[in-house]
């Protein structure tokens, strides 16, 4: 059969050739990561459980800490107009406030991290760019930490 | 000879008090079109149709195939919400066509008529549903008992025990949840509501052994763990199954291994 003659897809002539036929279909509209029988890689250990109970676990410590850090940074006694690099000083003197800010540091960017690692396996499609963008979040995330934790412990309040 | 059959069609005839002579109003189908024999594109096309608002979706879907457009390709088979086949986007909700009545969504503006999401599309409304099937099979839906002998007697529950899992009994595999959550729609390694639902099923069946076992199984990277709480598959379900609650149920049951 000539390819100009109109064809069982109903385009005729004036279109010119159909480019899709019945024996020449167009790509199915796939739908992205499906599952098929290899899907279950039987990932055994309770890895996610744990993540899943850190993550209400975690938000009920951070409900507290993250208040009573913003009472203190913003609203009482002055506001933000009293921070300074004595506020500072004076308040990691205390080994109180040394502990509560570490503990805030720690929850709060393994809870984030956590949080976006769901955003990506949520959104990312392709196997490559999940892993670059887990490579990314977890080196900001052992760096931030490991920085925090550093100042914490080795500020020096005489340093000018 | 005024027969009581006569009398009867001409009762039938006229219109019943406060309703217009016709009861049959226009309305507009947007229906989304997708042959991979013609284009790689899917479109939408618009018909319009002479409905009762008293009809279904489904009507005017048979309206238009058997009357306008012989090629429109949609599933439905029982017609009557109970095979799960016409699981479809209507006005971007999941519901079953054969279930939602023209006046209960609002037939002044067209109406649009989508596959339901997450899922390849094969042609106009007909999706492929394997992978949602291949999820359903993974947690292995059916009775499993330690004991290989053929029972001697009737397995035997209490109402109470019978009640425990009786929400999740009435699942007829739409997909309707499962291709309304939104993990799914980007990620279809994740079990899905109508799995986890039908694993419940099993779990909370006093009579049923495996517990554990699918309990394991969804305790997987793409178990119950990828919920999100959207409560889009309890809106969803046509069957009115509170899918969102069987699922933080079986999460519960992960934590505390009580079931
Ligand atoms: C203040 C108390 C907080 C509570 C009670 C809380 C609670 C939660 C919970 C329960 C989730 C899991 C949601 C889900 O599984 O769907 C979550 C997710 C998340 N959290 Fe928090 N959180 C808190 C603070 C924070 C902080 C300080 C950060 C940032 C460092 C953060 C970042 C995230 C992110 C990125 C997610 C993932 C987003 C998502 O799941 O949609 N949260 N949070
Ligand atoms: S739980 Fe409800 S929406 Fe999901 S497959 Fe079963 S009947 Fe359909
Ligand atoms: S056609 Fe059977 S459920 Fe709608």
């Amino acid at each position: 059969m000539s390819t100009t003659e109109t064809t069982a897809s109903g385009v005729g002539p004036v279109e010119g050739a159909p480019v899709y036929t019945v024996d020449n279909p167009a790509p199915l509209i796939e739908a992205p990561r499906k599952r098929t029988k290899k899907s279950p890689k039987s990932t055994r250990g309770n890895f996610e459980l744990a993540a899943w109970l850190f993550m209400r676990l975690s938000g009920i410590v951070l409900v507290i800490l993250v208040i009573g850090h913003l009472l203190i940074q913003l609203v009482l006694d002055g506001g933000v107009s009293k921070i300074g690099f004595a506020f500072v000083a004076g308040r990691w003197a205390s080994p109180w406030w040394q502990v509560w800010d570490l503990l805030m540091l720690w929850l709060a960017m393994l809870h984030g991290a956590n949080g976006l690692r769901t955003v990506i396996n949520d959104y990312a499609e392709r196997a490559s760019s999940r892993m670059w963008l887990k490579a990314l979040l977890y080196t900001a995330t052992v760096w931030t930490i490991l920085l925090g934790t550093l100042v914490i412990f080795t500020f020096d309040p005489n340093i000018r | 000879m005024a027969t009581p059959v006569l009398d009867k069609e001409e009762a039938a005839g006229k219109p019943e008090p406060g309703f217009a002579d016709s009861p049959y109003i226009t309305v507009t189908f947007r229906v989304r079109r997708f042959n991979p024999e013609v284009s790689a594109e899917a479109t939408w096309e618009d018909f319009q149709l002479e409905l009762d608002p008293k009809e279904r979706v489904l009507d005017g879907l048979h309206k238009i195939k058997w009357d306008l457009d012989g090629s429109l390709t949609f599933r439905r088979s029982c017609a009557h919400g109970i095979c799960g086949s016409d699981a479809m986007r209507i006005n971007g909700k999941n519901r079953l066509a054969c279930k939602t009545l023209i006046k209960d969504i609002n037939p002044e503006k067209p109406i649009t008529v989508e596959p339901i999401k997450g899922l390849t599309v094969l042609k106009d409304l007909v999706v492929d549903m394997e992978p949602f099937f291949q999820a359903y099979r993974d947690v292995m839906p059916f009775l499993i008992t330690k004991d290989t002998n053929e029972p001697t007697r009737e397995r035997l529950q209490s109402a109470e025990d019978r009640e425990r899992f009786d929400d999740t009994t009435k699942c007829i595999l739409c997909a309707a949840c499962t291709s309304s959550c939104p993990v799914f729609w980007n990620d279809g390694q994740y079990f899905g509501p109508a799995a986890i639902v039908n694993a419940h099923r099993f779990i909370f069946d006093s009579r049923d052994e495996a517990g554990e076992q699918r309990l394991e199984i969804l305790n997987d990277r793409d178990g119950v763990w990828r919920c999100r709480t959207t409560f889009n598959c309890t809106d969803a379900c046509p069957r009115g199954i509170e899918v969102t609650k069987a699922i933080q149920e079986v999460k519960r049951a992960l934590i505390t291994r009580r079931y």
